[in-house]
């Protein structure tokens, strides 16, 4: 019983930034039909400003609750300036370039930026826990919690909620959908198809962005740490569906879950788990599970 | 193009001759063994172009790069088997046998979920080898010293030379080979397959059978490319032969050799590895940042690859044969 619910807990903890980092990475490519590797660097971009953020506002007298204000400026700060910069310089004049030519763009856009990390804030690792020593532990079903990841589960479920409402109750959402299901169709009815695609983009580098400086008070932020999530969150949106905002919650889930399990009861399956249900999502039902076939064209 | 030897197997013939005899005579064993690494990740290369003709790109052939290099490192490690001979030829068997048979389930794929069900293919060796620690884990283990005829040496610069002149040999013979290929009916269709896969059929070719030969002839390839690459570094470990990093790599030299012609590869191959040594040198932790730099002005301003600019170069123009990639007509 304790063990089920240390997995649950674990698991939903590593679900909750999982899904926040896949969403962005399954919005830009719903929508662009663009595979971002580069989804990896706007992770870690947001991870170090959020850390180096937290180490310069303790050091001004910020109280440990008062450092989290550094999660959001970096989420925004990093996802809007770098995106933007990003989609106007290099995704831009892609478009309608061979799919996998534009999947290598972003390989080599990832390969600058992590290096552009290490130029900017230098090989060191960065600790930033201030966030952590602000939430009190809670206690479920006699096992000590530690606060912070419950208020992560929180936030993915807010993050969640709120895509939902926009995609689905906005006009903003209805041209999403609109693009997402024919872009040229759309484009045949006057949508500014360009000024989605960038907003899009930008919203996704947003939450790629906000899973790094959300994760980061609980990690040594240090070099290189960005590769393991990119694949990872292909994994989740493959798992669930490519382009589909409840595939990415429920892949997440199922990584975040499986792989809790995996660490805590049969360690040397962990990453093997997660891929081997990537494969097999893929082999039996390659439009995702749980997604209406139908819906999406991809 | 049908008789036996054409221009390409020619050029072919004497490019590799000049170089096997100016590594043996002429460079110094530090450019010999930078020439060994480059040939050997161009037969993988190669392996990628017949694919990438197909309209088709592999982000997971790590997977057979590793299957390569851990069958050397294995054979020679838990049966003390190191005849090259017998090693080398195991490794891009085992990779195509491997290829044969997920081939089944492959050839059915096409663009994005292609190149993502290779992925999956390639993590899941990539978590089951970080996780074996009869096997070294995430530190891998050391190759055993090679013996080729039985004769084993310690002169490096004797193993090196023979491995050399071995990379040169078979990466003559793949050329020279897949060159066949690609201009036999069967490889014909590559191109013919990535323009109209239904008219393909129609023709009465199965695409699928088609794709699937592709398929196990690259397997192989870069099976044979992580032996070669095991022997050289004598030196196997899962981050930097199974990776996900390793596979965006081979598809990065691929792009940046182009698909005009056999010999991009090598010579592509070649490029990649004096510009990542000499990046490494002079910015050692921005070398990426000119490697990503260089991926990215190779997509902008040269679609077609090195080769395009050999061509134009050499004044023969092949924009318009087969093997450009789409992004080429649209310029």
């Amino acid at each position: 019983m304790n063990l089920a619910l240390t997995i649950l807990v674990e698991g939903l903890g590593y679900a909750s930034y999982l899904f926040i980092v896949s969403l962005g990475l399954t919005i830009i490519f719903g929508v662009l039909k663009i595979l971002n590797v580069a989804h990896g660097a706007f992770y870690a971009w947001g991870a170090y400003s959020c850390a180096f953020l937290i180490g310069e506002l303790s050091t001004m007298g910020v109280s440990d609750l008062g450092t989290m204000i550094a999660i959001p400026i970096a989420a925004l700060v990093v996802g809007v300036v770098l995106g933007s910069a990003i989609e106007r310089t290099i995704i831009r004049n892609l478009y309608g370039r061979d799919e996998v030519i534009i999947v290598l763009a972003t390989f080599g856009l990832f390969l600058v930026l992590e290096d552009v990390i290490l130029l900017v804030f230098g090989v060191d690792p960065y600790f930033a826990f201030q966030p952590t020593l602000a939430m009190p532990g809670v206690q479920i079903g006699g096992i000590y919690q530690d606060g912070y990841k419950l208020t992560m589960i929180a936030l993915s479920l807010v993050v969640g909620l709120i895509s939902w409402i926009v995609l689905n109750r906005t006009h903003w959402g209805k041209l999403v959908s609109a693009i997402i299901f024919d872009s040229e169709l759309a484009v045949a009815m006057g949508v500014n198809v360009r000024r989605v695609f960038y907003v899009v983009f930008v919203a996704g580098a947003v939450l790629g962005a906000l899973g790094g400086a959300y994760i980061a008070p609980t990690i040594s932020v240090s070099p290189g740490f960005g590769v393991e999530v990119i694949v990872l969150s292909f994994a989740v949106v493959v798992i669930g569906g490519m382009g589909s905002i409840g595939g990415a919650a429920i892949g997440a889930l199922m990584v975040g879950l499986l792989r809790a399990y995996a660490v805590l009861q049969w360690p040397e399956i962990e990453l093997f788990v997660v891929y081997a249900v990537m494969a097999a999502v893929l082999i039996f039902r390659p439009e995702g599970l749980f997604a209406p076939a139908k819906a999406r064209k991809i | 193009m049908t008789q036996f030897m054409d221009r390409t197997v020619i050029g072919l013939t004497l490019g590799f001759a000049l170089v096997a005899l100016l590594g043996v005579f002429v460079l110094p064993d530090w450019l010999m063994s930078q020439v060994l690494i480059a040939f050997s990740r161009a037969l993988a290369v190669l392996g990628l172009v017949v694919l990438w003709r197909t309209g088709l790109i592999s982000f997971g052939h790590a997977l057979y790069f590793g299957l390569g290099a851990y069958t050397v490192a294995m054979l020679g490690k838990d049966l003390g088997v190191t005849e090259v001979l017998i090693t080398l030829p195991a490794a891009g068997l085992v990779a195509a046998v491997v290829g044969f048979a997920l081939g089944f389930i492959i050839r059915k794929y096409r663009e994005i979920f292609f190149a993502m069900l290779n992925l999956a293919f390639s993590m899941v060796l990539f978590g089951i080898l970080v996780k074996t620690e009869a096997l070294g884990s995430t530190d891998g283990f050391s190759v055993e010293q090679p013996t080729l005829f039985g004769i084993g040496t310690e002169d490096s610069t004797v193993k090196l030379t023979v491995l050399f002149l071995a990379v040169c040999t078979v990466g003559w013979l793949s050329a020279v080979l897949v060159h066949r290929y690609l201009g036999s009916v069967l490889g014909s269709l590559t191109t013919a397959v990535r323009d109209n896969e239904i008219r393909v059929e129609y023709l009465g070719y199965s695409v699928a059978q088609a794709i699937h030969g592709k398929y196990v002839m690259s397997a192989a390839l870069t099976g044979l490319a992580g032996g070669f690459t095991a022997l050289a570094l004598g030196q196997v470990d899962p981050e930097s032969m199974v990776n996900w990093t390793v596979s965006g790599e081979l598809v990065f030299v691929t792009v940046l050799s182009g698909p005009g012609s056999v010999a991009a590869p090598f010579i592509g191959s070649l490029l990649f590895e004096l510009l990542r040594t000499y990046a490494f040198e002079l910015v050692p932790y921005a070398w990426q940042l000119i490697v990503g730099g260089t991926l990215l002005a190779v997509i902008f301003f040269l679609p077609g690859g090195l080769w395009s600019l050999i061509s134009k170069l050499g004044g023969r123009d092949r924009a318009a044969q087969p093997g450009g990639n789409r992004g080429e007509g649209e310029r």
